[in-house]
């Protein structure tokens, strides 16, 4: 049986910019750890997600074991700990949207990007995710897309941002 | 009729700091500063404002329970719980983006009457522009010596920092939330202790909820008698009640406490045309549904828990003919299953358990046992058997829908499909 040793630093995978700015979160707190939500999404910031190098960085960094941050990444929806699109589209499934039939633009989504929830378009475009009541409910339905809240969706208002990204996707 | 909490809204642009002081912002904390912390205490339990965050606490009582006094702890923390998360919630996201320095204020407010050094906001995380409006109204009190070390010379320092969270329901139960902010997973604490003694990292806490927060500047300023006449009925204060589902216009008012929930559905314009109303949830999904027969009831505190729900957040989820009830309660039952914390069987098990079996009445594959066993499930995850209010909130539409929608339940066994798919 091999043994390896861990030879790990974390300034071996966090940028300065990123531990600065999570070294400026552990200061608002009694004890470091506190900071660990903010600092995985100060990572997902710059990468789009969370992979294990980063993820064992950030736990160094604020001297928890790797599971207990594990733990709290894999806790929360909007940690991401597999590679996502270039765009994050989450469509909203709860009471106000499903009674705004939000499932026939779920449909129409599916459709369109020709993936199922949780899966990104093949081209790397778009990945489609599900999420909780947005706070949106009297603008039903709604989504989030790439952190944005985008209320009061219809089929052509979705046709029309997928279009736009398509062709920033191409240009950029 | 007087709007404390919308009077210096904005959502378009929202108050800068001296515009906000040109309105009388900062005039209750500058009054707080002037009394003792016991004293701020008893203006707001004279105002009798109940925790607006869902069961109604009275907050001047909740406050009273922190330890004060030379030999209390040295550290105290306030958190204000902004999480919401609640389906069918939106109005603290309203507040917080349109009168941002109004919670900056109830937040000062509500650490000094309990002598806190650090206050937390704790922010879900999709809601950004609140974020930054927020995080823009705690720098402007930091530059103009309101927040940080000796405020006004008053000898009192306060430090108030913004968390975002990353989106999961729990974190807004109030004890699950201090685990979170600690950096540990998000499951509730037993009580006792109760929060306000033994707290975040170990100190007294009071977690008030955002809309609570912001009623206290008006509190401070204008005083309790005056707060006490706003309400019409029974609670004090106003509220910002809010409607969704096929209403004309879904959205926010802020009426007095006890307004009929009729007064909200006709704001909202009624039913979307050809539509009638089923039933309603009072104030989000982990309310119990009441039927059109009940919109006269005043929605405030007691009056709807006589009527068989609660007020929860005040914001009305309106199910109109045309959608199935069981299909309702099976969306509401598929959020509580996903965000259940798993720390306990009950609801861990159960929920996911009543969410396959609604899914196959729903689809036309049910059976009489299987109604049984959902009104089995329904005791099973009731008060007193799981570690937290999750799960008999899950219960509360589930129970209520199958006694008020019982021929709908029945009629998707007896004909084998759902009666509501075109
Ligand atoms: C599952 C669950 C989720 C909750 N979510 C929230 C929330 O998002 N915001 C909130 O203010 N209270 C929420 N609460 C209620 C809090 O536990 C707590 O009662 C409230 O923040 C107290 O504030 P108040 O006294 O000002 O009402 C939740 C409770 C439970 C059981
Ligand atoms: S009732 Fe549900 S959410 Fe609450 S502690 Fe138990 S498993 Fe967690
Ligand atoms: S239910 Fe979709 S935003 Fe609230």
């Amino acid at each position: 049986m091999k043994i390896a040793i861990r030879t790990f630093s974390y300034q071996d995978h966090l940028n300065e910019a990123e531990i600065q700015a999570i070294e400026k979160a552990c200061a608002d707190y009694e004890q470091r750890p506190a900071a660990a939500i903010e600092a995985l999404q100060i990572v997902q910031k710059q990468r789009g997600w969370v992979d294990d190098p980063c993820l064992q960085a950030v736990a160094e960094l604020l001297g928890m074991s790797d599971a207990e941050l594990e733990g709290i990444a894999t806790f929360y929806n909007h940690i991401y700990r597999r590679p996502v699109g270039r765009h994050v589209l989450h469509l909203c499934n709860s009471i106000s949207c499903w009674l705004s039939d939000v499932d026939e633009l779920a449909d129409h989504l599916r459709g369109r990007l020709q993936v199922e929830f949780g899966q990104t378009s093949a081209d790397g475009g778009i990945t489609l995710l599900p999420n909780v009541c947005l706070g949106c409910c009297d603008k039903a339905p709604a989504m989030m897309l790439d952190g944005e809240l985008i209320e009061n969706l219809s089929k052509e208002k979705l046709d029309q941002i997928l279009s736009k990204l398509h062709q920033g996707g191409e240009n950029g | 009729m007087d709007k404390p909490l919308t009077a210096t809204l904005n959502i378009e642009q929202p108050l800068d700091l001296d515009q906000y002081r040109n309105k009388g912002g900062y005039q209750g904390f500058a009054r707080a500063l002037d009394l003792t912390p016991e004293e701020v205490q008893q203006q707001v339990k004279e105002a009798n404002l109940r925790g607006r965050g869902g069961a109604g606490f009275p907050t001047g009582m909740k406050w009273g329970f922190v330890p004060m006094g030379e030999d209390s702890p040295g550290r105290k923390y306030l958190v204000c719980n902004a999480d919401e998360m609640e389906p069918g919630t939106f109005k603290d996201r309203w507040l917080m983006e349109g009168a941002p320095h109004l919670l900056v204020e109830g937040m000062m407010i509500a650490a000094y009457a309990i002598s806190a050094s650090v206050a937390y906001l704790f922010l879900r995380g999709e809601y950004r522009l609140c974020a930054t409006r927020l995080e823009k109204a705690i720098r402007e009190a930091e530059q103009a010596g309101l927040l940080g070390e000796n405020i006004q010379g008053s000898g009192y320092s306060l430090n108030l920092h913004l968390h975002t969270s990353a989106g999961r329901y729990i974190c807004g139960e109030e004890t699950a939330l201090l685990n979170a902010l600690e950096g540990k997973r998000a499951h509730p604490r037993a009580k006792p202790p109760f929060p306000q003694v033994v707290g975040l990292f170990g100190q007294p806490t009071v977690v008030n909820n955002a809309e609570t927060l912001c009623n206290i500047p008006g509190i401070l300023r204008q005083g309790p008698a005056w707060y006490q006449d706003l309400g019409r009925g029974e609670d004090a204060g106003t509220k910002i009640y809010g409607i969704s589902g096929r209403v004309k216009n879904p959205g926010l008012w802020e009426l007095p406490m006890g307004a009929p929930a009729k007064e909200i559905f006709d704001l909202a314009g009624g039913m979307q045309h050809g539509l009638k109303l089923r039933g309603w949830l009072p104030g989000g999904a982990s309310t119990d549904f009441l039927l059109p027969e009940h919109l006269d009831t005043p929605m405030e505190y007691d009056a709807i828990a006589e009527a068989g729900s609660r007020l929860g957040t005040g914001g009305i989820i309106a199910l109109d003919d045309k959608h199935c009830p069981v299909g309702m309660v099976l969306n509401l039952i598929r959020f509580f299953a996903q965000e259940s914390c798993g720390w306990c069987t009950p609801c861990r098990d159960g929920l996911p358990w009543a969410s396959e079996i609604l899914n196959r009445i729903e689809s036309g594959r049910g059976s009489q046992e299987d109604l049984d066993e959902l009104q089995r499930l329904c005791d099973f995850m009731w008060m007193g058997k799981t570690f937290c209010a999750l799960a008999p909130g899950a219960v509360e539409p589930m129970s209520s829908a199958m006694k008020y929608f019982a021929d709908d339940f029945q009629q998707h066994i007896d004909k084998g499909c759902c009666p509501y798919r075109h």
